[in-house]
This record gives C-alpha cells, sequence and structure tokens, in this order.
C-alpha cells in the first residue's frame, strides 16, 4: 500500500435524499452515511424505502434530488454506469441474473478494471469464495436455485472491484442455510476492507453483520446509531420494525 | 426433378439475402427494443452506393467486393449517427413515437436517394468472376446465387462467434435482457446502442449491396424488403439470429415454389404465413415469451367529459363547418372534404390506441376496404351510391371482425404485426387481383350522383355522416364499453379480475375502429372518385399514426386536429415543392424530438407544472 493519510471522512455520504415513482413521493430525505471498512444496515419494514433509497444512490430512479457523494465526488448527477464505475456495487434485491448467460458470462459483464483501494477479484478468486459458483461455470442463469442466483448476482456486483456495496436485502427469501453462508460472506467481505450497505428486514441477520444500523420508515431515516443500540432500543424496534 | 432443385437454389439465395437484412433488424430489435422501419432504407442505400462503387471499381474482383464492404460500412455508420442523433433520446418515449421517427427517417431517405440517383431503375456491373453459370442437373444456375447461399450460414457463423465468444456480444446479451441491470455493472448502454446500430445498419447495407448484380436497384426497394424482414424477424422470434436464419429460408422457398403453385397470390402467401404462425406459436419459431410485453404508450390521465362551455364546441364547429360552402371555392372544398375524411379515419383509430392501448400498424386495410367495397359495387354491380357507402362500413366491419379476432390474441408488437400482416394481406389482394380489383390500375369511374356531385353538395354529405359517426365514437367513449376498454388497457390482469372479458371488447372495438374507417374508405372512393391499392398500403397506415400522434393520443379531439394539421401540411408542402416526403419526414422527426411524450403530454406537462409553481 502506498503512504496515504488515513481518510476520516465517510465514504458515501447521503443528504436529503429525496426520490419519486411517477409521481409518487416515496423518498422524504434521507441522511445517511457509509464510512471506509463499515458495515451499516438499512432497516425498515417493506415498502419503508430501503430499496428506493439504494436504486437513488445508484442513479436508477428517474426522478431523484438532494446530494449523494461518494469518495469526495458528486456522484447525483451522474448515470448509473458512471456511477458503478467509481467503484459502487449494486446488488438488486430480485437478482436480476441474466438468464440467457451462463455464471461465466454473467461474471465478464460484471469486469471492470482494478481500482487502487478496493479489494480486486477475478473470477477463481469469487469461486473459491463461492464453491458452489465453481461447480456451473457453463450452467446458464436462468437454470440456478434462488439460492444459488443470490450468489451469483453478489460475485458478478465484486467482479466490478467496488469499494462500497449497496446490498439490497441479500437474505430475502433463502434457506437458512444460504442466509448462514451469506453472513460469512458478508463477513469475508468486510475483512477484505470492503465496505457494505445492506438492506434487511431480519434483524438477527443485520445484527450478525453490521456495525451500525440506519432505521427507515415512510421514506425517512427515524434512527441511527450503533447496532447494539437498536438492539437496546425496545421502542424504535417496536415501532418502525415490529418486532 | 432438376427444374424443381434449380428452383430450390433459388429460393436459398433469395433467403440469404433476407437473412442479411433481417438479423441486421432482429438484432437492433432485441437490443434496442425499438421496431426500426428505417432499415429498408439502409438496405436500399446499400444497394445504391454499391452500385456506385461497383459502377466505378467494378471491374476486377477486389474493386467489386471492395466496394460491396465499403458500402456496407458506409451504411452502418449511418446506422450509428441515427443512433446518436434520434433514437437515443427516444429510448424513454412510447413506441409510437419510435416508429414514427424510424418512418421520418424513411421519408428522408426516400427523397436523399431520389435527389443523388434518380428515379430510374439502375442496373449494376455483375460481379466479375462470377458471371456465369453452372450446370445442376443440366439446368444453368448463376454462379453468383450459389457464393450468396453459401453466405448466409457464413454470416450466421460469424455473427454466432461475435455474440457468443467475444466480451461485446456478452454485453450486448446482457443489455438485451436487462438494459438497466448491466448499466448498474458500469455498462454504458448508450455505446453499447451505438455500436448495435452499426451492426444491423451494416448488415442492411451488405445485404442490399450484395443485390446489386442480381436485379435492378430502385426506390421502392425499402418497403418492400422492410416488410418482408419484419416478417422473418417475427416468424423466427424477435431477437433470435438463428430463428431469423431458419425463417429467410422458409420464406424463400415458399416464395420459390408459391410463384409456382399460385403465381396470382404470391404476396399473399407470406402474410398468411405469419398470421398462422402466430397463432401457433405466439412468439414466433424460436422466440421466448417477453417478461414484460412491449407497452404500445403511455395513456396519461384519464379522460374527462368536457363541461360548461367546452361542451358546445363540436357542435359549434360543426355549424360553421356546415356554413363554409357559402364562402369557400371548389379547391377549398376538395381539401376540406379530404380533412373531414382522415378525421374520421384517425379517429376510429385512436379508438384502438387512445381507448385500448392497441397500436395497429394496418389501419389502412379497413380504409382500403371500405373504399374498395363501394368501389367495387359501382363497378361490377352498378350499384347506387347511397348502397354502396352504406356497404363500405359493413364490409370493412366484416373484414375488422375476421382479422381483430386473430389479433387481439396478441398485445404489444406481436398484435401490431399482425394487424400489419392482415393489412398487407388486404393490399396483396388488391394489387395482385387484376381481374376483380383492376391491379395497380385501380378501379376508375366511382363518383357521386348528379345529386351530389357538385363539391358543395359532396362536402355537406361526407360532413354529415363523418360528423355522425364522430359523435358515435365520441359516445361510445364515455360508454361503459368506452370505460372497459381503458380498463383493459390500464391493467387487463385487475379488468378480467373484476368480470371484465378485456379480449372479446377490444375484440369488438376492432371491428368498431374497422367499421368507422370503411365509412372514411367509402366516402374517400366518391369524392376522389377512384381507388388504388395504395389506400391499403404501409405508408397510408403510417400517416394515420402520424395523424394521432400529431394531436396528441391523449384527448378525443387530438386525431381531429391531427388530421387536420397533417393534412393540410402535406398539400400545403406537396403543391410547394417535389421534395415534400423530405419535409413531411423532418417535420416528423422535429416532432418527436420535441414532444417526446406527444404534443398533448407536452401540454399537459407545462399545464401541471404552471399549478405547481
Amino acid at each position: 500500500m502506498s503512504p496515504q493519510t488515513p481518510n476520516t471522512e465517510p465514504l458515501l455520504t447521503v443528504q436529503n435524499l429525496q426520490a419519486w415513482y411517477g409521481r409518487a413521493h416515496i423518498l422524504m430525505g434521507v441522511d445517511l452515511t457509509v464510512g471506509r471498512g463499515e458495515v451499516v444496515a438499512l432497516m425498515g419494514r417493506n415498502g419503508a424505502g430501503k430499496t428506493t433509497t439504494m436504486k437513488a444512490v445508484m442513479g436508477l430512479m428517474d426522478t431523484r434530488s438532494g446530494g449523494v457523494s461518494f469518495d469526495g465526488r458528486d456522484v447525483s448527477a451522474l448515470p448509473p454506469h458512471r456511477i458503478a464505475r467509481l467503484g459502487l456495487g449494486y446488488v438488486p434485491e430480485d437478482r436480476r441474473v441474466f438468464t440467457e448467460l451462463t455464471v461465466e458470462e454473467n461474471l465478464e459483464v460484471g469486469r471492470q478494471p482494478p481500482r487502487p483501494g478496493a479489494p480486486s477479484w477475478t473470477p477463481q478468486r469469487l469461486y473459491t469464495l463461492f464453491p458452489n459458483l465453481a461447480e456451473m461455470r457453463g450452467r446458464r442463469g436462468g437454470r440456478m436455485s434462488g439460492g444459488e442466483q443470490q450468489m451469483l448476482t453478489l460475485a458478478r456486483t465484486l467482479m466490478g472491484n467496488p469499494s462500497l456495496l449497496l446490498l439490497d436485502e441479500p437474505s430475502e427469501g433463502l434457506a437458512p442455510r444460504i442466509v448462514q453462508q451469506m453472513a460469512e460472506a458478508i463477513r469475508a467481505l468486510k475483512a477484505e476492507g470492503l465496505s457494505v450497505l445492506v438492506s434487511e428486514q431480519n434483524l438477527s441477520f443485520a445484527a450478525a453483520v453490521a456495525d451500525r444500523a440506519s432505521v427507515i420508515e415512510k421514506g425517512r431515516i427515524r434512527f441511527d446509531g450503533p447496532m447494539q443500540a437498536l438492539l437496546e432500543d425496545d421502542t424504535v424496534r417496536r415501532q418502525y420494525l415490529a418486532v | 426433378m432438376s427444374f424443381y432443385l434449380v428452383q430450390f437454389l433459388s429460393g436459398l439465395a433469395a433467403a440469404a439475402t433476407l437473412f442479411l437484412v433481417s438479423s441486421g433488424l432482429t438484432i437492433v430489435f432485441g437490443v434496442t427494443r425499438i421496431v426500426n422501419f428505417a432499415h429498408g432504407s439502409f438496405y436500399m442505400l446499400g444497394a445504391y452506393l454499391g452500385w456506385s462503387l461497383i459502377e466505378r471499381w467494378g471491374t476486377t474482383p477486389l474493386g467489386f467486393w471492395g466496394g460491396v464492404a465499403l458500402a456496407s460500412l458506409a451504411v452502418g455508420a449511418l446506422g450509428a449517427l441515427m443512433e446518436v442523433g434520434l433514437l437515443r433520446r427516444l429510448y424513454r418515449s412510447p413506441e409510437l413515437f419510435q416508429l414514427l421517427a424510424t418512418f421520418g427517417v424513411v421519408l428522408v431517405i426516400q427523397d436523399a436517394a431520389s435527389y443523388a440517383w434518380g428515379s430510374e431503375d439502375l442496373l449494376g456491373r455483375r460481379a466479375p468472376g462470377l458471371k456465369g453459370s453452372v450446370d445442376i442437373l443440366d439446368q444453368p444456375f448463376p454462379l453468383y446465387d450459389l457464393v450468396l447461399i453459401a453466405l448466409g450460414p457464413v454470416v450466421l457463423g460469424l455473427l454466432w462467434l461475435l455474440f457468443n465468444r467475444t466480451r461485446w456480444g456478452t454485453l450486448v446479451r446482457a443489455a438485451t435482457q436487462d438494459r438497466e441491470m448491466a448499466a448498474a455493472l458500469g455498462v454504458d448502454p448508450a455505446k453499447l446502442f451505438t455500436g448495435v446500430l452499426f451492426l444491423g445498419s451494416a448488415l442492411a447495407g451488405l445485404g442490399g449491396a450484395l443485390q446489386v448484380p442480381r436485379e435492378a436497384v430502385n426506390l421502392h426497394m425499402d418497403m418492400s424488403i422492410v416488410v418482408e424482414a419484419f416478417v422473418v424477424v417475427v416468424v423466427g422470434g424477435m431477437g433470435s439470429l438463428t430463428g431469423a436464419f431458419v425463417a429467410s429460408l422458409l420464406i424463400g422457398q415458399l416464395q420459390a415454389f408459391g410463384i409456382l403453385v399460385f403465381p396470382q397470390i404470391t404476396l399473399v402467401l407470406v402474410f398468411l404465413f405469419m398470421a398462422v404462425v402466430l397463432v401457433i406459436r405466439p412468439y414466433g419459431l424460436l422466440g421466448r415469451k417477453e417478461e414484460a410485453p412491449p407497452t404500445a404508450a403511455s395513456p396519461g390521465p384519464p379522460l374527462v367529459l368536457a363541461t360548461g362551455l367546452v361542451r358546445w364546441v363540436p357542435a359549434l364547429l360543426l355549424l360553421l363547418l356546415a356554413l363554409v360552402p357559402l364562402v369557400a371555392g371548389d379547391y377549398a372544398l376538395i381539401v376540406l372534404t379530404e380533412v373531414v375524411i382522415l378525421a374520421l379515419m384517425a379517429a376510429s383509430l385512436h379508438l384502438l390506441i387512445g381507448l385500448g392501448g392497441l397500436v395497429s400498424f394496418g389501419h389502412a386495410a379497413y380504409f382500403g376496404l371500405g373504399a374498395y367495397g363501394s368501389a367495387l359495387l359501382v363497378k361490377h354491380l352498378a350499384a347506387p351510391m347511397p348502397l354502396a357507402l352504406a356497404a363500405a362500413p359493413v364490409l370493412a366491419g366484416v373484414g375488422a371482425l375476421i382479422a381483430g379476432w386473430f389479433c387481439v390474441r396478441r398485445s404489444g408488437l406481436y398484435f401490431a404485426m399482425l394487424t400489419l400482416a392482415f393489412a398487407q394481406i388486404a393490399w396483396s389482394v388488391a394489387f395482385q387481383w387484376y381481374g376483380f380489383t383492376g391491379g395497380d390500375n385501380g378501379i376508375l369511374g366511382v363518383w357521386p350522383p348528379d345529386w351530389a356531385a357538385g363539391k358543395a353538395a359532396y362536402y355537406l354529405l361526407t360532413l354529415a355522416l363523418a360528423g355522425g359517426t364522430l359523435f358515435l365514437l365520441r359516445r361510445a367513449a364515455f360508454a361503459p364499453f368506452g370505460y372497459t376498454l381503458r380498463a383493459g388497457r390500464d391493467s387487463a390482469l385487475r379488468a378480467e379480475a373484476v368480470g371484465i372479458d378485456v379480449r372479446r371488447h377490444q375484440w369488438y372495438a376492432f371491428a368498431l375502429a374497422g367499421s368507422a374507417a370503411g365509412l372514411a374508405g367509402g366516402l374517400y372512393a366518391f369524392s376522389k372518385g377512384s381507388v388504388f391499392p395504395t389506400l391499403m398500403a404501409v405508408p397510408m397506415s403510417v400517416d394515420a399514426l402520424v395523424m394521432v400522434l400529431m394531436g396528441g393520443i391523449q384527448t378525443l379531439s387530438g386525431p381531429v386536429v391531427g388530421a387536420a394539421l397533417f393534412h393540410l401540411l402535406e398539400t400545403e408542402v406537396m403543391s410547394l415543392t417535389e421534395w415534400w416526403r423530405l419535409v413531411l419526414g423532418l417535420v416528423i422527426i422535429v416532432l418527436v424530438l420535441a414532444f417526446p411524450k406527444g404534443v398533448a403530454g407536452f401540454v399537459r406537462d407545462l399545464w401541471m407544472r404552471r399549478k405547481e409553481a
């Protein structure tokens, strides 16, 4: 590593982010940060605005306003592919595997040049992290199980050598064993130095991976603090998470 | 036996060209989801450019093939230019707009080619070294055609390698399936699409340039090939290369042998074939079910009945129009008669598009059926005008009932393609059945009787009949029938869940729209005194679409205004310059670029912004 002054500024800063679907106002002004090397859980009920927040950060919403800065750069007006090339990796909730493409080809679509300061990935390294995928390199995305697709989606995004991952509900609809693998994968990625913003409804999953939690409800952040503080705050949990 | 073999080989040679052109079309469609009407124009340009280059250098094999390659590359560059300058701005627009934009390009290229190469047929030089023929079972067969036959599979193979063995191809396939996800992974869709347009257009140009030694180059090549290529792409399955290859082979053979068995209906055969394939295999031979079927147009806010003084505008307008003969001369009345007829035509199409969400590419068929119905009754049975006029909507309505039964079984682009197929079938019959319809000589002498022969009298008759029908169409829009249609348009699933038979209502709407267009056609026949196959041809259907677009699909008055605007513009421009296609094409392109959501959508957005400010 080249000698660098430690950068204490957060990797991702979102300020007063608003977004609309058509004329429906979904995000009313979201503020959140993700520090370097930090795993932050974005928690909230169905329809609270978790997915919309991720999409808006990624530039995938038609209408949005507010500030998004990534690695010191204002990305709020950039198109998605430019944002991705800066090192923001997006793993969508509905997976969106390219079903007509093989596992190898899916990974190829995600491939971007290595980026200084972020772990760099090859198919070989990813096959070590996700041994299941190694066994089905030639299989089409459409012929994989949900859990396998979820692994592939994550691996595909990692091929872009991101420094921050936006992971949208990675545990949703997966078997407990796969959820376990997913949590391990996230911890492994954190150990590599990756920062992660993970949206979750599952409190125990979030507690297993995240350092900090931001709770969203009706398009606004209602709680922000260490994961431990959320676990201890019954009121917030009951009011916004219904657990 | 040997004769059939040679016929078979001719079919293969024709299939090769067809495959080159349709592979380009299917690639462009697969990735951009844009139905590129200009694809045929690129084929034509490839032929013209190829002709010029081969004239200059084509004496040596190197010069000949170099000329073909250069023509193809130049056309590819033009396709890329169209993507950057035009299509890129329209990816989020309703499909209708994209289609119209490419049709604008068709018109521009028509006149550009006519200006550069003239309207005479051009006969090209034959390929050096391949001028002779070989004997196949004692029958001579052109050597050049053998080369073409070999070229088809070679191109298919190369394209397969490109799409399956290169990073670019992998990215294109990914973007074809999910453009947004590919972008979120760092793939620049715009760059990819420019490349795809280059490739697709270059293939069309290659197909055109390779035709130079085989047939005369002329200004009609664009429409005939693009319609055939559409058929191939739809039959093969939209976006499927192998499907396009198989469909080209089938259609090449269908044409080669069809001409032996049914010389009178060769044109119909292809469309009949497509209709049958689509009914049996809804997504074509090798196509896959679309996850999100392409949508026609964004409907905008709900229609509401006008209240207050606005309510009386149509009646007032009708009254004013009825008074026009007091002041206007014959020429003005002729033009106005046409405007009224076209307004009815556009309004009937709007019933399908605006209320039903069904974009028909072949509405001219019913206009033409009405016109031909009237004219044939006059010609063969000497029917009086009132009877002939009454028969027009009935005949067109029956035609629409039959065609509609098939069409409403599909939605989105497949619906559009089926309507196009039926329109082409109707057109082919009018064009090829000389004994009955007069072929391209049309039917002459369809004049109104003495009491309606005056321009003013016929104008008033048209106004009364068309006005009455427009009123009925408006009633239908606000009757439960109209609400049902709109429910089916906005969410077919939910409409069905509350007990509406969406398909049945769409079928009725199709018949009603066809019937109204038929009346317009009948009125048109008597106003012109003649009918021609062009009344049913693709440009007529597109004209109707342009009228609906110009006025905006969000209001009932839109199509009427659009028809008036369009026809006055067309008549005016045509009287001013012989390059009216160029002007009209540019107007369409500018309109689409300036109002990517339609004129009415633009006005609505403006209104909303004012309200919010």
